[in-house]
């Protein structure tokens, strides 16, 4: 395996898949649990959830989330893309401390521990699994 | 006539027996669908070059030409009704982080089989430690 370099943008986009997946979460949260009781018999009431502000800002968030991730997946392998999106929760967790002074449980410590751990792993090996050209193979082959 | 089916095996009470299939279903169709989603991005190449060679919708385009792409959309589709399915049956505390960490480790197992990823022992202990995380944030 080589060691494939990502650039600055690269690493943008990977903060992007990070942050906007469980942000778009929460606002999504925030707008459902503001609501009265929605009905599946009532589905217009349902479709009107989604022009509302926190909602329409989840549901934009997670375009975004969606769209950096298929743009990391192009040049960077699963198994390296799905670390830096559980790092996300991390992020969320430290907000919701620090920002919003919600107490954290030890257990929780412990998960934001591990999971750091966990993508500094991945983070020091390649970014994308190199795989031999067609032209090397059939030099190989010979 | 149909038999009666035991729906547990012997020594295991059938709750947790469901459970656990409900949780299986989902973790299999969301990996099922990321290592789909995986591949068709691997057959495409380089989206940020292009997007720069020919714009925005002509990305767009060789994304929405993939077939691998619509299957992961599926798949991942029927992951999020199986989740809807599991919550009404059991508890948010055990279905969110259990099909959370443990999809970790099948993308892993599933991007070294079917990807051919070179996942060496620094993902596979990167899986194991983001599972584990993720369980102990989301529990």
């Amino acid at each position: 395996m080589v060691h494939a370099k990502l650039s600055l943008r690269q690493y943008l986009i990977l903060g992007s898949v990070a942050l906007c997946a469980p942000l778009g979460d929460t606002c999504l949260a925030r707008g459902m649990t503001a609501m009265p009781p929605l009905l599946l018999a009532r589905p217009v009431a349902l479709l009107a959830a989604v022009f509302t502000p926190w909602v329409g800002a989840g549901i934009v968030l997670l375009i975004g989330f969606f769209s950096s991730y298929l743009t990391a997946l192009s040049w960077a392998d699963l198994t390296f893309v799905l670390p830096a999106t559980a790092f996300g929760n991390v992020i969320v967790a430290l907000l919701s401390r620090f920002w919003l002074h919600e107490a954290i449980s030890l257990e929780r410590w412990a998960g934001i521990a591990l999971i750091t751990l966990g993508v500094g792993f991945v983070a020091q090996g390649p970014s994308l699994t190199e795989r031999p050209s067609p032209a090397t193979q059939e030099a190989r082959s010979r | 006539m149909m038999l009666p089916v035991p729906l547990a095996l012997p020594g295991v009470r059938p709750a947790a027996w469901t459970a656990a299939a409900m949780i299986a279903a989902v973790v299999l169709a969301s990996s099922t669908g990321e290592i789909s989603i995986a591949a068709a991005m691997k057959s495409i190449g380089d989206l940020d070059a292009i997007r720069a060679r020919v714009g925005v919708m002509g990305a767009s385009r060789a994304v929405l030409r993939s077939p691998f792409f619509f299957a992961g959309v599926f798949f991942l589709a029927v992951a999020f009704f199986a989740l809807l399915l599991a919550l009404n049956h059991l508890e948010l505390s055990l279905v969110a982080p259990a099909s959370a960490s443990l999809t970790l480790v099948t993308n892993a197992i599933g991007g070294k089989a079917f990807l051919k990823e070179d996942v060496d022992w620094r993902r596979w202990a990167a899986a194991m430690l983001v599972g584990l995380g993720v369980y102990l944030l989301a529990h």
